[in-house]
């Protein structure tokens, strides 16, 4: 009998995905998007610094299609503009995260015992650390960086992340299966990349999903302190929280990025959702 | 006698999207009081939810009640609406579920929980339905009841949690009790005091029992009249005699010989020893107090024989099993395997010897990662002792396959699309991939049905001889190890008790604890009759 193809977890999971039809919306939404920011400097007409006062705040129109802000900057220009900061982001960081979070998290989780303990309290002295210093102390010592904000957004971000795996791991390794991996002689590292990590996965992209939108508003936050980005400069975060002010004379300022971050949010949960089930061999297969 | 409770032509449907399947299809048995209807079939034969329709506790949608009648005082249980069911639950039929470990709430004190039905069914003050609960609590063999209606589920043991639930349904005095696998989980010795407990209690009350259970020597001592299902049909029905000596139907008869009666022969066992234990001993630590679970045993396994390792739950068993594969590091005393001393091993040398022994765990259920195919769950051991190269991987994954009796065409399934026995003949095959010499097999058949029993001790015991191995058997069960083991030693609280060939264990027991486990085993009646 020869071999049918397509055997690992991974490769099983690309195939499920792909019949999830929700999810490869969201998929390809989230590939769209990130193309046109990338490309944007090439396919809009204008820059995102770039005023016409004379225009002011301008509803909808043929030249500007999603109208103007109160400095006669085109709309759409600032929202992929600020897409590219917001997605960078929002990627970058939770990336950092994750691989921070879940390595972290299994090891305390597998070794136990005295390890766990001051791993988790490392963690529980970061919690405890208020944020905005952690963040301002940083942006001290290293300068305003805007790699190092995201790296920052991401160190703060995967102390959830380390508890969430921690717990799971903890409870999984309680398992034979568990037991019968090491019976068969692998080693620690092969046991929590092959036999732990692939089922904490469901929670860990639910957390994820979760994460990505938490760190772009955490940006716009950031930002409109001062510690982020700068204006001219923009992100969606911003965006949005320029345009809640003035919601009700130019309600455009505010609906556009919205949407658009709302769409992103969308597509990454759809797209969470369907990574979620086509990890898990036991979703029906139809 | 009257009947109290008349079951006819039920049909229980659930509608899936993968189409109907029909769980329980025209199934009638009837219970009278003071008496035992046993319902017998394998795990998935509808023979729960054959009960549990009654009582309107399946989900609807998709469960639907097809056809059939159900009669109970004068009414038709199948018809009443939602709150008359509710009066009759717990007050006119109670049930006693399978497992006492997840059927009481872990969160409120045993008192409490008993004293609910009474507030609710009879509109008792806390104070009465204390006093009563009490009083059931002592009835079911709960010893210092008063003092133990305050404490948590967890401060009980399994068989006396299985009490307590027991007390549960008998509080409210139901006519009928409904015990769905009420021992399966527990361990034989337990169990032989439960099923006495029942029918002590049935006695006394006059109450009559359904009795739900995938085995039949289970039901041998208690069964007035016994329901045989298979795959939601109804296939056989009669006493208990005409059940044990005159089986009509061919399921029902290999239902009988699914329990293991038999015993193995003896062979010559001046045989060269591959592991000798001595002075092993392996303790925990919890709550600053030192529980040692394996206390000074030492023992020595022979070259291609099977030893039978038997205690109840906490003997000690699988921890000394486990020591000896070094899952666990043992306190004090040594291990030798084949001359070598394990309990110093690391690294390397440790992974070398893990090849030489591997272990079959109890659960196949936690034991294979669910998120691994069969091949994969094959390769892992094959890739990582180098057993085989890539290019010869899916060949010889094919051959274990095979020797375990797996269809070929399963290797990308993944375990959960596999039933109970099938996991464990993969979870078998990861045992012997890597070509062991030794194998720990940990209660390998308790979590199984009677029949897949048989067929993965029929296994074991093919690839025992076929690859010349050492096995050391763990059970609860004197009847599973007396079918394969050569000798037994048994344990009693972290202690080697008593040890001899199967025939002189069997037959001539010295310890008056291995005469108590010896009692235990079910289906005596049944033996005899064979």
């Amino acid at each position: 009998m020869e071999m049918p193809k397509g055997v690992s977890l991974w490769e099983d999971a690309s195939v499920r995905l792909r019949k999830n039809k929700l999810a490869m919306c969201g998929l390809v939404f989230l590939v769209v998007m990130v193309l046109l920011c990338l490309i944007t400097p090439w396919i809009v007409p204008y820059g995102y610094e770039e005023q016409d006062l004379r225009l002011g705040a301008s509803a909808p129109s043929a030249a500007h299609w999603l109208g103007t802000d109160i400095f006669g900057r085109d709309m759409l220009t600032r929202i992929l503009y600020g897409g590219r900061v917001s997605l960078f982001v929002g990627f970058i960081a939770t990336f950092v995260a994750l691989i921070i979070g879940v390595t972290y998290g299994a090891i305390a989780g597998y070794a136990g015992g005295k390890v766990d303990s001051i791993m988790m309290r490392l963690v529980d002295i970061m919690y405890a650390l208020p944020f905005m210093i952690f963040i301002v102390l940083l942006m001290v010592v290293f300068g305003r960086n805007l790699v190092l904000l995201f790296m920052a957004i991401g160190a703060v971000e995967w102390l959830t992340m380390a508890r969430i795996v921690r717990g799971q791991v903890q409870n999984l390794k309680q398992q034979e299966f568990v037991e019968a991996a090491v019976s068969i002689g692998q080693s620690p590292f092969a046991i929590i990349w092959k036999h732990l990590i692939p089922n904490a996965l469901g929670p860990v992209i639910v957390y994820t999903t979760l994460t990505i939108p938490n760190v772009m508003l955490l940006e716009a936050f950031l930002s409109f302190l001062g510690l982020g980005i700068q204006p001219p400069s923009s992100s969606w975060g911003l965006l949005i929280s320029y345009g809640v002010e003035s919601m009700e004379e130019y309600p455009w300022l505010l609906i556009f990025p919205g949407v658009a971050l709302a769409l992103t949010l969308f597509a990454l949960n759809f797209l969470g959702d369907g990574l979620r089930d086509a990890l898990d061999p036991k979703a029906s297969r139809d | 006698m009257s009947k109290l409770l008349e079951v006819n032509d039920l049909s229980v449907h659930f509608h899936t999207r993968n189409g109907v399947v029909r769980a329980v299809d025209g199934v009638s048995f009837s219970v009278e009081a003071g008496k035992t209807t046993a319902i017998i079939g394998e795990s998935g034969s509808g023979k729960s939810v054959a009960c549990y329709s009654l009582l309107g506790l399946i989900p609807k949608p998709p469960g639907k009640i097809e056809s059939g009648s159900a009669q109970f005082e004068g009414q038709d249980l199948l018809q009443l609406s939602e709150n008359e069911l509710r009066k009759i639950r717990g007050k006119g039929i109670s049930i006693i579920f399978q497992d006492p470990m997840t059927s009481l709430n872990p969160f409120l004190k045993v008192g409490t929980q008993l004293i609910e039905p009474l507030q609710l069914h009879f509109g008792m003050s806390k104070q009465e339905a204390w006093e009563r609960a009490t009083e059931v609590l002592e009835e079911v063999g709960i010893q210092d009841a008063a003092k133990r209606m305050h404490s948590w589920p967890f401060e009980f043991s399994g068989g006396m949690r299985q009490r307590v639930v027991i007390a549960m349904a008998l509080i409210t005095e139901p006519q009928i009790i409904i015990a769905d696998e009420p021992t399966t989980a527990l361990d034989v010795t337990v169990q032989a005091q439960i099923l006495k407990l029942l029918k002590d209690l049935q006695e006394k009350r006059d109450i009559g029992v359904v009795f739900i259970s995938h085995d039949l020597s289970v039901v041998a001592d208690i069964a007035d009249e016994i329901v045989v299902m298979q795959q939601g049909k109804f296939v056989e029905k009669g006493s208990r005699d005409d059940i044990f000596q005159n089986a009509q139907h061919p399921y029902t008869k290999k239902l009988l010989e699914a329990v293991p009666t038999s015993q193995k022969a003896e062979v010559d066992n001046s045989k060269a020893e591959l592991v000798q234990v001595e002075g092993l001993t392996t303790q925990f630590s919890g709550n600053g107090e030192i529980v040692k679970a394996v206390n000074d045993v030492s023992f020595a396994i022979q070259r291609n024989e099977i030893l039978g390792l038997v205690g109840e739950s906490g003997s000690g068993k699988s921890t000394l099993g486990r020591s000896i594969l070094r899952l666990l590091r043992p306190h004090a005393g040594s291990v030798k395997f084949d001359d070598t001393e394990m309990t110093q091993l690391e690294g390397k040398a440790l992974k070398d010897m893990r090849r030489r022994m591997q272990m079959i765990f109890q659960d196949p259920y936690a034991s294979l990662n669910p998120r691994m195919t069969v091949y994969d769950t094959l390769a892992e051991p094959l890739l990582l002792h180098s057993i085989v190269d890539r290019k010869n991987l899916d060949q010889e994954i094919f051959k274990l396959m095979d020797s375990v009796g797996l269809a070929r065409e399963s290797i990308l399934r993944y375990p959960h699309e596999f039933s109970g026995g099938q996991r464990q003949r993969i979870a078998i095959g990861r045992a012997i991939a890597t070509k062991p010499e030794f194998i720990v097999a940990d209660e390998p058949v308790s979590a199984l049905d009677v029949t897949i029993q048989s067929q993965i001790l029929d296994l074991l015991l093919e690839l025992v001889s076929e690859f010349d191995l050492t096995m050391l058997f763990i059970s609860h069960d004197l009847g599973v190890v007396r079918y394969l083991a050569d000798r037994i030693l048994v344990m009693h609280q972290g202690e080697l008790v008593e040890s001899g060939t199967t025939n002189q264990v069997m037959n001539f027991p010295q310890q008056s604890y291995t005469q108590r486990l010896l009692q235990a085993i079910p289906g005596k009646s049944l033996a005899v009759n064979s």
